[in-house]
């Protein structure tokens, strides 16, 4: 059982470094977008869809499938490669990120198959999730909901707003990831709006509260059991993330949040990444 | 008969929430204001209290929406529209089953003043893609608009709702269609389009206009989006090119806007002139607030008849 588990680590590992590529290769391509954002979140993303959420691709309606809402929507190249790799659309798509006609800039639930909120003006994809857990408890449906949210969105009111009304209604199908890459746009979280301590923040809000370093797949498999057996609560996943996170030039950097790699760097970072 | 269509939206959503176990009502901390308390009283298990977090309902409406409920969610119209960004993205966008209910529409809520009067609401709610825009004049229209939404109607929606009591201006069983207007009195010589609160008074114009041997077309416009243009250019062409807007809303974004496009892209050419506010709302009683701001059946016949110089 251990074998296979540290086996599955390693496969999704491997998922999570191809999906670092596309990502640097489809951003390439579009010429704008946000890499550090896209590449500390995907291990989180990676582990979702391959490993954590009952999902069908083929049907991306079918009734029965659990939600993640990516809240933070300006990570969605990160969404789209593992959409593409879970077999929601054809991978050739990736290519047409933020082309006239093609994949949006943000996620877009009514363009996209497995997009399930419109997202990108920050804060509102919590809200959206509760949603979705209060409605599959009201009717006792067996669906979890997972959202993915940035720290710099932590800023926005309606987070907490979400917060105070999720643990009302002790909402234990529901996940709130933080990917905590620590840099938004303007600079470091903490210089731009400190938000530390954020633990104890959630937990004082009654979420149950797990940090992990969020780049590493066992802690995070780990923490998805976790919270899979806490009832009551919701639960509240503290993601330490390396913004940038697997390719060198890019890691921590602040000027990374929303550039795209020219050619050469994106040849740079793709070679790093094989 | 008269009543409030707040009170239409709670008793007329209880009832609907019988036979259509979808349908689930949110409010924040005004159920006893927006009457989703008699929903609440009727399918407790189906009414949410959210508190006084109008963004975070939104958002939870539209999550809901995704798994197949049909919600309705409740405040004063200027708070819940307010949040314009929330309900631009995770419903407009998202194309959510969801429908706004905003109550206290405009000055008739009189003595909260105008940090509670929803007088913006139109304009912003009709700018925005795939949002339905209502406002029904009475209770048989404002139950039926309800029906349609919840049988028929598959998208965001607003629904604009007003403290003070309506008069009956249609028959019972009368059916809300989208798109449409209704002419409640016929003429010649201008017609008066009114939403909600100034339906009475422009009836009331009519009549007070009809005595000084002025033939004033009354016409109802409930559904705001998708606007009855035709009824508009009809009027231009029968009614002397005079066309009259009133609403207890600004001038700007709201009836008067919708007619005034409508009018400047027929190619036909008419006069139009808009009643509702250019300004701030106040306190004071409803009665007196619908007098000062000129849209009670005296204040209509006085603007109509200094506009027309007479």
């Amino acid at each position: 059982m251990a074998e296979n588990r540290s086996q599955r680590i390693e496969e999704l590992k491997h998922l999570a470094q191809g999906f670092r590529i596309d990502i640097i290769d489809m951003l390439e391509k579009a010429g704008s977008g946000h890499p550090g954002g896209s590449l500390s979140a995907i291990d989180l993303i990676t582990a979702l869809y391959f490993q954590e959420m009952r999902i069908d691709p083929k049907n991306p309606q079918n009734p029965a499938r659990d939600r993640f809402v990516l809240s933070k929507g300006h990570a969605v190249p990160a969404q789209y490669a593992a959409l593409a790799g879970a077999g929601y659309f054809d991978k050739a798509e990736l290519s047409t990120l933020r082309r006239l006609g093609g994949l949006q800039g943000h996620p877009v639930c009514t363009a996209t198959p497995g997009i399930e909120a419109c997202t990108g003006s920050l804060g509102q994809g919590l809200s959206i999730a509760q949603g979705m857990a209060m409605a599959a408890k009201a009717d006792n449906r067996d669906i979890r909901v997972y959202c993915i949210i940035g720290d710099g969105e932590m800023e926005e009111g309606q987070i907490w707003e979400a917060a105070l009304s999720c643990a009302k209604y002790k909402l234990d199908n529901l996940v709130c990831i933080l990917d905590w890459n620590k840099a938004q746009i303007d600079g470091y979280c903490e210089d731009v709006m400190p938000l530390l301590p954020i633990a104890e923040k959630w937990a004082a809000f009654n979420w149950n509260v797990i940090q992990i370093d969020g780049n590493d797949m066992g802690q995070i498999l780990d923490a998805f059991d976790q919270a899979r057996s806490c009832k009551g609560k919701p639960t509240f996943i503290l993601a330490n993330t390396v913004k940038g996170k697997g390719v060198s030039f890019m890691e921590n950097q602040v000027g990374w949040h929303g550039k795209a790699p020219s050619k050469e760097e994106a040849e740079k970072a793709i070679a790093e990444l094989r | 008969m008269s009543k409030a269509t707040r009170s239409v939206f709670g008793e007329t959503i209880a009832k609907l929430g019988e036979t259509d176990p979808d349908i689930v009502v949110l409010d924040a901390d005004l159920a006893k204001s927006t009457m989703s308390c008699t929903f609440a009283k009727a399918h407790p298990d189906r009414f949410f209290e959210m508190g006084i977090q109008e963004a975070n309902m939104i958002g939870v409406a539209a999550g809901m929406a995704n798994m197949g409920k049909k919600p309705f969610i409740c405040s004063f119209s200027c708070f819940v529209t307010g949040r314009f960004d929330q309900i631009r993205l995770s419903l407009a966008y998202s194309n959510a089953n969801v429908c706004i209910v905003g109550s206290h529409a405009g000055v008739g809520i009189g003595e909260d003043g105008y940090s509670q009067q929803g007088l913006e609401d139109i304009a912003v709610m009709r700018s925005l893609p795939n949002m339905m825009v209502i406002q029904p004049a009475d209770e048989a229209e404002c139950a039926s608009a309800l029906e349609y939404l919840v049988k028929h109607h598959k998208g965001p929606s607003f629904i604009r709702t007003t403290r003070q009591k309506l008069m009956d201006v249609h028959a019972p069983g009368f059916q809300f269609v989208p798109g449409k207007s209704d002419m409640l009195r016929d003429g010649h010589d201008l017609a008066i389009f009114a939403t909600g609160g100034t339906v009475q008074g422009a009836i009331e114009a009519h009549d007070a206009l009809k005595a000084r041997g002025i033939s004033a077309r009354v016409v109802n416009v409930a559904s705001l989006k998708p606007f009855d243009s035709e009824a508009v250019v009809k009027a231009v062409i029968e009614c002397r090119g005079h066309i009259v807007t009133a609403e207890d809303h600004q001038i700007i974004g709201g009836l008067g806007s919708a007619a005034a496009e409508a009018i400047a892209e027929s190619g036909h050419g008419a006069l139009l002139h808009r009643i509702g506010l250019n300004t701030f709302g106040e306190s004071g009683t409803p009665a007196e607030l619908y007098r000062h701001f000129g849209l009670d059946g005296e204040g209509i016949t006085r603007s109509i008849l200094a506009w027309l110089g007479k």
